[in-house]
């Protein structure tokens, strides 16, 4: 490998950077969790879960945390996605594809917009609960 | 490319490794593969995670899943079940109070009281890619200093944090680089010592092994600071992992030109090489290092000159720890104010020990200066095992002393370590309970010494031995109250002549514990009793007949067949043929078994 300079060195810490932050947990508000039960991947969400990656990339979004979960019990509506973030109510998305989950980032993500044709539940309190018993 | 979406971390310390973190880590990257997730998810070796009691560990980001006690034929699950379908697996969750189904690591007890700053990256990046360490700022505070900082004001910077050396003495790093900075010479050395020979200790090793970049970096700000092109890092040869750690990140360093000649253009030249040790607890000592380093014989020498006049190859050299270098970058970026608002009034920022002893938790830890013992021990550490009674905390390894339970809530920082009659030292902190004996802990601690003793200066080679041999009559129950009068004598005399800190401390084990526990000296001398049932001379094992019958579990135990006995009558033990081992204590399910 060549020496660096300065300004080389700099460029490497800001690619770096931008790897390295998917790593981090700290600071991150919004949180993507993608259902990947059997159903799930079967129903394409192993794709879902790519595009999301894809696109937050591309928008250069650091603050978005992808988490996986089991089964949300919603097998017919699979892959499910649900957004959590400040300032939106906690939504469940269904039957999100690649150009939905797409879609999610650019107009609920960016634009504080739902993606009305795809909500599939806002959970009510005792059904978070439910889940969490499981 | 859309990067990764989840990092698998395994702790790639020597602790974890030897319990086949190394397998644990090649299973999940070939686990990784197999099922086609490559692209997907990154399989991280990282440095210490410190909580080595639970090793070895895995840790899943972003979920943040802490895998505890993994082992090689877990990593299919892991691959298969949480990184296939997003289920934790539970069965190998740290689990915090046994019904909580996921802690999270700030969830942790043993983490939440502590601060990072020399550990920042340890257990987080990669330690064998450069990468991962400038990622995380990593050569920016190099960067600052070589095209923005005098070198004075990288020493005020150090001034204003008030970092002092993590070696064991606590000197203020800004003086001692200000020192060597002022003498006039062509040719300067800067040092990192990586000796680490206290038993118990592994924290130098461990930031070694899991940040080496962190210690290249410093260094180098160090021979910038204070002219100096040429640096070494002495490090024992026992420690593999960290030697090739460090070569490896030596090695990057220089293909990228962060070591060598000009580095990123400031015509500023700094290489370092590294000199490994043969372990012996004296070679720590600076003036002792540096003469091995000239490839003579380990022995300190009188101070002054000190090094920063006359050190390596009689030229000005700055010695420092690695704890203190690892600190150094941090300062630089995020200044000597932010530095110095953490800790105490007289000692800045925080510091790494290795809890280790009679602890539920032990391990790896760092935490602010000013932090108390019971904090450390009962929050962190999670309490003393199996319940017992705290005793004491040993602390500054074989320099060092006993704090006992009437300082459990002293902050500490080097004064007060000091005051109570232990020191900081380099960070070893072994806790004690009910069974351990005063004496026999003085006893191990002056074994060691005597054995590491170079035998240059009298004071340290007799004086150690005439104390060993005086606690030796106190555990066999051979002494009388005199004896505890010449030990201090001894002590203080030792402290006073000894040419270098290896004698002047070498008492304090045995002053310390006489200061705080002299009642259990005054057992053994008059009463011919170990309390804590350690002397073996001032015990005995007999068996109830009452309660004894006659199973034969603790004759079959036994090694020497001091147990007789017919079966189902009870059994009795030979005196002559004990060897006191202690099994058929253990061994007997009835409490039939007595030690007296
Ligand atoms: C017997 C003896 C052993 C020592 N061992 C070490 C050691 O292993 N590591 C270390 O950093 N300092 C050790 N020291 C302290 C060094 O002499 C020296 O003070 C230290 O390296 C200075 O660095 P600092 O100012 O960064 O603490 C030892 C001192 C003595 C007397």
């Amino acid at each position: 490998m060549a020496k660096l300079t300065l300004a080389d060195l700099k460029q490497i810490r800001a690619q770096q950077k931008a790897a390295m932050n998917k790593r981090e947990t700290d600071g991150k508000e919004i949180q993507l969790v993608i259902g990947m039960a059997t159903c799930g991947i079967a129903a394409g969400a192993r794709d879902t879960l790519k595009a999301f990656m894809a696109e937050i990339e591309a928008q250069n979004l650091n603050n978005v945390l992808v988490r996986q979960t089991g089964c949300m019990g919603f097998c017919a509506n699979e892959p499910t996605v649900e957004v959590i973030m400040p300032g939106m109510p906690t939504v469940i998305y269904g039957r999100v594809d690649a150009a939905v989950a797409k879609k999610i980032v650019s107009s609920h993500i960016l634009n504080k917009t739902l993606v009305n044709e795809h909500v599939f539940d806002r959970p009510a309190a005792d059904n978070i609960l439910k889940q969490e018993a499981v | 490319m859309a990067g990764y979406r989840n990092f698998v971390l395994v702790c790639g310390g020597t602790g974890c490794e030897s319990s086949k973190s190394d397998v644990i880590y090649k299973n999940l990257l070939s686990a990784v593969e197999t099922a086609g997730l490559a692209a997907e998810v990154q399989v991280v070796k990282t440095g210490c995670f410190g909580f080595c009691e639970k090793g070895p560990v895995v840790k899943v980001l972003p979920d943040e899943s802490f895998y505890v006690e993994v082992k090689p034929e877990d990593a299919q699950e892991i691959v298969a079940e949480h990184l296939t379908k997003g289920r934790e697996v539970k069965r190998l969750l740290y689990n915090k109070d046994g019904n909580k189904k996921n802690a999270k690591i700030d969830d942790i007890n043993f983490y939440q009281k502590q601060v990072r700053i020399v550990l920042r990256n340890c257990g987080f990046i990669d330690p064998e890619n450069i990468n991962e360490y400038i990622a995380r700022d990593g050569y920016a505070a190099l960067e600052k200093v070589l095209f923005e900082l005098k070198p004075e004001q990288v020493i005020e910077e150090l001034k204003k944090s008030g970092l002092r050396g993590r070696g064991g003495a606590g000197f203020p790093t800004w003086r001692k680089w200000s020192f060597t900075k002022a003498v006039e010479s062509s040719q300067k050395y800067v040092v990192c010592n990586a000796d680490e020979g206290d038993p118990g200790a592994y924290m130098d090793r461990s930031t070694l092994e899991g940040d080496p970049h962190s210690v290249l970096e410093a260094m180098t700000i160090a021979g910038y600071t204070i002219g100096a092109n040429q640096g070494y890092i002495y490090i024992r040869a026992e420690y593999p992992l960290a030697i090739q750690r460090l070569e490896i990140a030596l090695k990057q360093a220089r293909e990228m030109g962060l070591l060598g000649k000009n580095i990123l253009d400031s015509k500023f030249d700094f290489d370092i090489e590294l000199r490994l040790g043969a372990g012996a607890f004296v070679c720590g000592e600076e003036t002792a290092l540096l003469a091995s380093i000239e490839g003579a014989r380990g022995m300190p020498k009188p101070r002054p000159p000190f090094p920063a006049v006359k050190g390596l190859w009689g030229k000005p050299t700055v010695i420092n720890n690695v704890e203190t270098y690892a600190n150094i970058p941090v300062i630089i970026l995020k200044g000597g104010d932010w530095f110095g608002r953490i800790g105490t009034e007289t000692s800045k920022g925080t510091k790494v020990f290795a809890l280790t002893g009679k602890v539920n938790n032990s391990g790896l830890i760092e935490v602010p200066m000013g932090t108390t013992l019971r904090e450390i021990i009962f929050d962190i550490g999670g309490g003393i095992i199996g319940g017992k009674k705290f005793k004491a905390a040993q602390s500054g390894g074989p320099s060092g002393g006993v704090i006992p339970e009437e300082f459990l809530d002293t902050p500490i920082d080097y004064e007060n370590l000091a005051r109570i009659g232990s020191i900081m030292g380099s960070g070893g902190l072994i806790v004690m309970d009910e069974d351990d004996c005063m004496v026999d802990v003085a006893k191990f601690y002056l074994e060691f010494t005597v054995d590491e003793s170079c035998g240059k200066c009298s004071p340290c080679r007799i004086g150690g031995r005439q104390i060993l041999e005086l606690l030796g009559k106190i555990t066999k129950g051979q002494a009388s109250l005199h004896d505890i009068e010449k030990i201090k004598k001894i002590g203080h005399a030792m402290q006073r002549a000894s040419l270098c800190a290896l004698g002047g401390t070498a008492a304090n084990p045995a002053l310390s514990t006489l200061r705080y526990f002299e009642a259990e000296y005054l057992e053994h001398i008059k009463d011919k009793k170990c309390r804590a049932g350690k002397c073996k001379d001032l015990f005995t094992f007999s068996i109830l007949s009452e309660k004894c019958i006659g199973c034969g579990l603790c004759a079959r135990k036994c090694p020497v067949n001091a147990v007789v006995g017919e079966k189902g009558k009870p059994h009795t033990i030979k005196d002559g043929l004990c060897v006191k081992c202690g099994e058929c204590f253990r061994a007997c399910r009835f409490k039939a078994v007595v030690k007296k």
